[in-house]
C-alpha cells in the first residue's frame, strides 16, 4: 500500500491497531485523503497532517483535534450528507469507513478563512453575557437576536427525514458493567464466572480501554493480550451479552442503564432492513460503573491552538492508532503523565523538546528515563504562551514562581508542532451523578470522586480515582466477586489477580491556570468548546456569580455538547481561586443524561409515522373507503367526514355539495350514519341504578326497563364530565353509552368510585366499545326504513316510544334498538355485535334505498346537532358546569351525586357564567370562526372585556339557511335578540352577530316524533 | 423503569399504570355549599418529602385502582396493595 502511505506522513510504519492491508478513503471538506481500517475519523486525518478542523463556538478561532475520545470539545463535524447528516459529531468517536464524508462546521467561506475571525480580534468586547448587557432591553432586541443565534450557531440539521431504522430493546441482568477497560473487564470476567447474568458495556469497537492506548504489560506480557484472552472467556459464557459500540449514557431510577448500542454507523449506510442504533433500557439488580477518567487540560495563554493536544490523547495517537500528531513535540503537564508521554512519544519517532513541569519536585522514577534519553526537562516551570494561528509554531516557556509573585519572568521560546499538555485526570462521575449522587472532592488527585449511592451502584478503577493499572484490575476483580456474592452467587477465592510492570509516580501539582503574563491579554481557555477563558470566569465572580450554577449559566461553562467533560473541574478551580476557596466549597454542577448526544431517533424507535400512535377502526371502516367517504381523524379512531358520490374528484367545492346533500337527506328522507366509535360501558348488578344514580346529575330509579335516559356527569369539583345515553336492558343490566372523547376517562371515573369509595355497591362495569357497532338512522323516513328491517317489531309512537329500547333480531343478527337521537329528527340507532356491524349496515342502506336512506359523515352530524344546539366535548370542554349548558334544572335535589357538593360553590353558582348560546351572522352569510372571542365592541379600546367564546360552528346549515354557531355568552339568556360581536384577532376577523337560542330549527321538537 | 407489585397481578413495570390521585384523602360525606371539606379533599395536596400514598390505575393490566407507597424524593415503590389495605409509612425517612 505504498500510495497509502505516501498520502498518510504521519503514520507509523509499524504498530498500532490500524489494518494496514485494508486503505479506506474518506474526504474532508471536499478533499480526498486516505486511512486505515480501525482508524477514527480523528486519527486519519492527522496521519494526513490535518490539524486545523473547525472553527470555535464565539470566537471563530481555528481549533484542532484536541483529544482521543468522547470528550472532544473542538473536532466536531458535519457527517455523511442527506437524511444521514449528523452535525456536531465528534471526529475522535467515529470509526473511519470507506466513503465518509466529512465538512468542518462554523466556518465561512472556509475554514482556513473565516469572516466570522474578526470576533477574535473583538474578543475583549466579547466578555461573558456581551450579548445581553449590550443587547437587551435595547428596543431592537428581536431584531438583533436573529443576527446573534445565527452568528452563535454551531451545525446545522437536515430538513430531509432519516431513512435508517432505530430499534428499542430491554435487558435484563443482575450485574450491568458499565466500561471495559482493566476494571470493567476484570469485574464482568469475576461475576460472569459465578454464573450471574452479566451485561458489559462499552462505548468502543472493542473493549480495553486505556489499556489500548498505553504500553504497559499484565503478567509480563502486552496488557491487550490479557484483555483479548478476558475477552475469549467472557465470549463463551452463555450468561454474559458484550454490548460493543454501546453508550451507557444514563443512568435512570430503579438501577435502569440506558445504552445506545450503534449497530451500523461504522458502515457506509446499514444493510437492508438492519438497524442504525439500538437504544437499551438494561434493569440491573446491581451496577458496577467501570467508566475510567478523563484527562483534563492546563489553562494558560492560546491553550487552544491546533496543535495542543491532550497528553493522554497523543499517546493513544501514537500507540494505538500509530500516528505522530506533530514532528516535533513539547510535554507541559503537572504530574508524571508528563514523562510517560514524553516517553512514548519519543518512541514513536517524535523528537521531544522538552518536558514542562511546574514541580520542583517530587516527580517519579519515570523522569530519570526521560532524562537519560536526553530529553530536556524543565522544573518548576510553566508554558506561558503558544505562536502561530492556524497551526502551532511554538511555545514560551517561564518559571512559575517569578511568574506567581506578579513580576515579568524571563521567557524562551521553543519550536514545536505539538504541545501535549494534562493537568491530571477526572473520574467520569457522570453515570453515578445521574441518579442524584454527590460527588466530593479529592485533593489528592484534584478531582471529584463518587460519594455514597443512592443506588445498587459501586465505582471501581479510575471512576472512582484508581489510576494505576494495578488499582484498576485489583478493583475489578474484588467488585466483581464482591457484587456477584452480594446477589447469592458463589464466586470462590480469586486467584488470578495478575502482575503490572508501571512504576511509581509522584504527586500531581494543583495548578488550574497559568497566571497571564503581566501586560498581556491573551486568551486562556478553561472551555474550548463555549469558548469560555479563565478572566471570563473572574469577571462573573466579581458580578457576584459566585455559585457553580450560576456560574454555569452566565458563562456558559460546561454548557455545550460535550457538557463540560473537560472543562468543568477546571472552571470550578479558577472560580475557588477567585473566592479563596477550596474546590471541595465550591462544589460542582450536576451531570444530567445523556453521557453524550443521542439521535432522536433512537429514542423514536419504530414507533414514527404511521406507528406513532394505534389507528381504531369502526366494523364499517372498509365500507366507507369503499363507498367515497373521506376520512377524519377524531382521536385515535377514523371516522367518515363525508361521502363523495362515485368517481367524485374531492375539492373544496365537492365537500361542501356533500355536506349539503348529506344534510339536507337527513332531514327530508333519512341517513345513516357509523356511530360505533361512541363509548360504550356495559353494567350489571343489584347496585346498577343507584351506581347510575351517583354517578349522573338526574334521577335514574325511575327508569323502566325497556327505556333510556339522557344524563350529565360531573366531575368532583362540579364541573361538567360528559353526557349520553343509558338504557336499562334488563331488571339489573344497564348499558352505558358515552361520547368518543370521554369514552376511556369516563370508564376509569366508573372504576375509581367502585373500587375505592363505593367498594360496597353490588355492581360490575365493562367496557364494550369495541364489542358493538351501531349505526344511527334518522329522518322521517327512518321509521319505515325500520319497519322493513325489524317486521316483528311494533315501531308506532305507542308502540316504541321516544326513549324506548328494544331487543330485537335484525334477519338472523341479535340487535338492539334505541329510539334516541342526536339530530332532532325521528331516529333510531341500531346496535349489533361487531362481527355483524358491515353486514347490518349492508343490510341498512339496501332496505332503505327505497326510502331515500344515504350514508352521512361527521360534517352533517355536527351542522345537524348545531341546529338542535346539542352540545359535544366542544361544549364539555372540562371548563363549564351543567348549569352553563342548560342543565341546571336536571341536578336533582333529591339525592346526592358526583360533584354536587362542589358544584354550589361560590362562583359555579354565578347567574352571571357564560351559558351555552346560538350565534347567527348578522349578514346572514359570513362564516363564524369556532375559537372566536366574544365581545361586546371590537373597537374598545384593549383590553377588550371578554363576554365568552365560539365553540362549535357550521359554516353552512341548509336547513335555516345561513351559517350558525354556538358559543357560551356571559348572562346568556338574558342576551338573547342582541347582537355581539366574535373576533378572531389572529385572522384579524370581526363578525356581527346576533344571539339566539341555542335551537333554531324545529323549535317545537316535533320532527322527534315523527 | 420502577415496578409496582399490583395486589392482583404480581409485579409488573410502571408503564402499565397511571397516577390517579392522592390515597390519604377520604372522600367527604357533606354537601354543604363552599364545604372546606371538599375543598380539601378536591384542592388540597401535601407534597412530603419522602413516603406518600397514592392511588395508581392499573389501566394496562387488570384495571383495578391499586394503593401505592412511594418515596417522592428518590422514586422508590416502597409497597402496594388494595384501596382499603393499610400500608404502613416505613419508620426511618428513607436518605434522600
Amino acid at each position: 500500500m505504498i500510495r497509502g502511505k505516501e498520502q498518510q506522513p504521519f503514520r507509523i510504519s509499524e504498530g498500532g491497531e490500524i489494518e494496514r492491508t485494508r486503505p479506506l478513503s474518506f474526504s474532508f471538506d471536499g478533499k480526498s485523503y486516505t486511512g486505515y481500517e480501525g482508524d477514527t475519523l480523528a486519527s486519519a486525518l492527522l496521519a494526513n497532517g490535518i490539524k486545523l478542523v473547525g472553527r470555535s463556538f464565539k470566537y471563530h478561532r481555528p481549533r484542532g483535534i484536541y483529544s482521543a475520545g468522547p470528550e472532544e470539545p473542538n473536532a466536531l463535524v458535519n457527517l455523511r450528507s442527506g437524511g444521514r447528516q449528523e452535525p456536531n459529531t465528534r471526529a475522535t468517536q467515529i470509526e473511519l469507513f470507506a466513503g465518509l464524508e466529512a465538512e468542518s462546521q462554523n466556518r465561512w467561506p472556509s475554514l482556513a478563512l473565516d469572516v466570522m475571525g474578526v470576533n477574535d480580534l473583538a474578543s475583549r468586547f466579547l466578555f461573558a453575557g456581551f450579548y445581553y448587557k449590550t443587547f437587551m432591553g435595547m428596543p431592537g432586541w428581536h431584531f438583533y437576536e436573529h443576527f446573534i443565534r445565527k452568528a452563535a450557531g454551531m451545525g446545522t440539521a437536515e430538513h430531509v427525514s432519516d431513512p435508517d431504522l432505530y430499534d428499542k430493546m430491554h435487558g435484563h441482568a443482575d450485574i450491568v458493567v458499565v466500561g471495559a477497560g482493566p476494571a470493567g473487564l476484570a469485574a464482568a470476567l469475576t461475576a460472569g464466572r459465578s454464573g450471574a447474568r452479566v451485561f458489559l458495556i462499552d462505548e468502543n469497537d472493542k473493549p480495553g480501554g486505556r489499556l489500548r492506548s498505553e504500553r504497559e504489560t499484565i503478567d509480563g506480557k502486552p496488557a491487550m493480550d490479557w484483555a483479548a484472552s478476558t475477552l475469549a472467556e467472557l465470549e463463551e459464557m452463555e450468561n454474559a451479552t458484550i454490548l460493543r459500540r454501546a453508550t451507557a449514557f444514563g443512568y435512570y431510577d430503579g438501577d435502569t442503564i440506558a445504552v445506545l448500542e450503534r449497530i451500523s454507523d461504522h458502515l457506509p449506510v446499514p444493510a437492508p432492513f438492519q438497524v442504525r442504533q439500538r437504544r437499551w433500557l438494561i434493569h440491573a439488580k446491581k451496577v458496577l460503573l467501570a467508566t475510567g477518567s478523563t484527562e483534563r487540560p492546563l489553562v494558560f495563554d492560546g491553550n487552544d491552538r491546533p496543535g495542543v493536544m491532550l497528553a493522554g490523547a497523543a499517546r493513544t495517537y501514537a500507540n494505538r492508532f500509530a500516528v505522530r500528531p506533530g514532528k516535533h513535540a513539547v510535554v507541559f503537564a503537572n504530574n508524571d503523565d508528563g514523562y510517560r508521554t514524553a516517553l512514548d512519544l519519543a518512541e514513536a519517532g517524535i523528537e521531544v523538546r522538552g518536558v514542562i513541569d511546574p514541580r520542583t519536585g517530587g516527580q517519579g522514577p519515570l523522569k530519570e528515563d526521560v532524562i537519560a534519553q536526553g530529553i530536556d526537562v524543565v522544573r518548576g516551570a510553566v508554558v506561558v504562551r503558544t505562536h502561530g494561528y492556524l497551526g502551532l509554531a511554538g511555545v514560551d516557556i517561564a518559571d512559575l514562581g517569578t511568574l506567581q509573585s506578579g513580576t515579568t519572568p524571563e521567557t524562551r521560546f521553543i519550536p514545536c508542532d505539538l504541545l501535549a499538555t494534562g493537568g491530571g485526570w477526572s473520574p467520569n462521575v457522570h453515570l453515578y451523578s445521574h441518579q442524584s449522587g454527590k460527588p466530593v472532592y479529592d485533593s489528592a488527585i484534584a478531582a471529584f470522586v463518587p460519594g455514597e449511592s443512592r443506588m445498587n451502584d459501586r465505582s471501581i478503577g479510575a471512576a472512582r480515582g484508581r489510576f494505576s493499572l494495578g488499582d484498576c484490575l485489583a478493583d475489578g476483580y474484588t467488585a466483581g466477586q464482591e457484587t456477584a456474592e452480594a446477589l447469592g452467587f458463589t464466586t470462590g477465592a480469586v486467584t488470578d489477580i495478575p502482575s503490572t510492570d508501571e512504576q511509581a509516580t509522584g504527586p500531581l501539582k494543583i495548578l488550574w491556570q497559568v497566571p497571564a503574563l503581566p501586560g498581556r491579554k491573551g486568551r486562556r481557555f478553561v472551555d474550548l468548546q463555549d469558548d469560555v477563558t479563565a478572566d471570563d470566569i473572574k469577571l462573573a465572580q466579581s458580578e457576584g456569580y459566585v455559585s457553580v450554577e450560576h456560574l454555569k449559566r452566565y458563562t456558559t461553562l460546561g454548557m455545550g455538547t460535550d457538557q463540560g467533560k473537560t472543562s468543568n473541574i477546571n472552571g470550578h478551580g479558577v472560580l475557588a481561586e477567585a473566592r479563596g476557596l477550596d474546590v471541595s466549597e465550591v462544589g460542582t454542577t450536576t451531570f444530567r443524561p445523556p453521557y453524550t448526544p443521542v439521535a432522536i431517533g433512537a429514542f423514536a424507535g419504530r414507533e414514527i409515522g404511521r406507528h406513532q400512535n394505534p389507528v381504531r377502526r369502526t366494523p364499517m371502516h372498509d365500507w366507507h373507503l369503499a363507498h367515497g367517504a373521506q376520512m377524519v381523524e377524531a382521536g385515535l379512531w377514523m371516522r367518515p367526514q363525508y361521502y363523495l358520490g362515485k368517481d367524485e374528484p374531492n375539492s373544496r367545492e365537492a365537500m361542501f355539495k356533500a355536506i349539503e346533500r348529506e344534510t339536507l337527506a337527513v332531514r327530508n328522507s333519512a341517513g345513516i350514519s357509523d356511530v360505533s366509535t361512541l363509548g360504550k360501558i356495559d353494567i350489571q348488578g343489584p347496585d346498577a341504578a343507584e351506581l347510575l344514580n351517583r354517578v349522573y346529575i338526574n334521577g335514574w330509579k325511575t327508569l323502566a326497563v325497556g327505556k333510556a335516559r339522557y344524563g350529565v356527569m360531573l366531575r368532583e369539583d362540579g364541573v361538567a364530565l360528559d353526557d349520553g345515553t343509558t338504557s336499562r336492558i334488563g331488571e339489573n343490566h344497564y348499558y352505558m353509552t358515552t361520547t368518543t372523547a370521554e369514552a376511556g376517562p369516563v370508564m376509569e371515573h366508573l372504576e375509581l368510585h367502585l373500587q375505592v369509595h363505593w367498594p360496597d355497591l353490588d355492581v360490575k362495569v365493562a367496557s364494550v366499545s369495541d364489542e358493538w357497532a351501531a349505526m344511527a338512522i334518522a329522518g322521517p323516513n327512518s321509521r319505515a326504513i325500520l319497519q322493513d328491517l325489524f317486521p316483528q317489531v311494533d315501531l308506532s309512537n305507542e308502540g316504541f316510544p321516544f326513549m324506548g329500547v328494544r331487543e330485537a333480531k335484525l334477519g338472523a343478527f341479535p340487535a338492539r334498538i334505541f329510539r334516541i337521537s342526536f339530530s332532532g329528527e325521528l331516529a333510531y340507532e341500531i346496535a349489533v355485535p361487531a362481527g355483524y356491524g358491515e353486514a347490518a349496515w349492508e343490510r341498512c342502506l339496501a332496505v332503505g334505498e327505497a326510502h331515500g336512506l344515504v350514508p352521512y359523515g361527521l360534517e352533517a352530524l355536527n351542522i345537524l346537532r348545531i341546529e338542535k344546539g346539542h352540545v359535544t366535548v366542544a361544549e364539555i370542554d372540562g371548563r363549564v358546569s351543567a348549569a352553563d349548558l342548560g342543565f341546571g334544572k336536571m341536578m336533582s335535589s333529591k339525592k346526592r351525586f358526583i360533584g354536587d357538593a362542589l358544584v354550589t360553590r361560590d362562583g359555579m353558582d354565578d347567574p352571571s357564567r357564560p351559558t351555552l348560546v346560538g350565534l347567527t351572522p348578522v349578514d346572514g352569510k359570513t362564516r363564524i370562526r369556532a375559537g372566536s372571542i366574544l365581545v361586546e365592541d371590537p373597537k374598545t379600546p384593549p383590553p377588550v372585556p371578554k363576554l365568552g367564546h365560539v365553540s362549535s360552528t357550521a359554516p353552512v346549515s341548509p336547513n335555516v339557511g345561513h351559517p350558525i354557531s354556538l358559543g357560551l355568552l356571559k348572562d346568556g339568556p338574558n342576551r338573547i335578540g342582541d347582537t355581539v360581536w366574535a373576533v378572531f384577532p389572529l385572522k384579524g376577523e370581526a363578525v356581527h352577530v346576533k344571539v339566539t337560542s341555542p335551537n333554531v330549527y324545529d323549535v317545537e321538537g316535533a320532527r322527534l316524533h315523527g | 423503569m420502577l415496578y409496582i407489585d399490583c395486589p392482583y397481578c404480581g409485579k409488573r413495570a410502571h408503564e402499565e399504570f397511571t397516577y390517579i390521585g392522592d390515597a390519604t384523602k377520604k372522600r367527604p360525606d357533606g354537601a354543604e355549599k363552599n364545604d372546606p371539606a371538599w375543598v380539601d379533599y378536591v384542592y388540597t395536596r401535601d407534597n412530603p418529602r419522602g413516603p406518600h400514598l397514592e392511588l395508581w390505575h392499573h389501566g394496562l393490566g387488570c384495571r383495578e385502582v391499586v394503593k401505592v407507597l412511594r418515596n417522592i424524593l428518590t422514586h422508590e415503590i416502597l409497597g402496594a396493595g388494595r384501596p382499603a389495605d393499610e400500608i404502613p409509612l416505613p419508620e426511618t425517612e428513607t436518605k434522600p
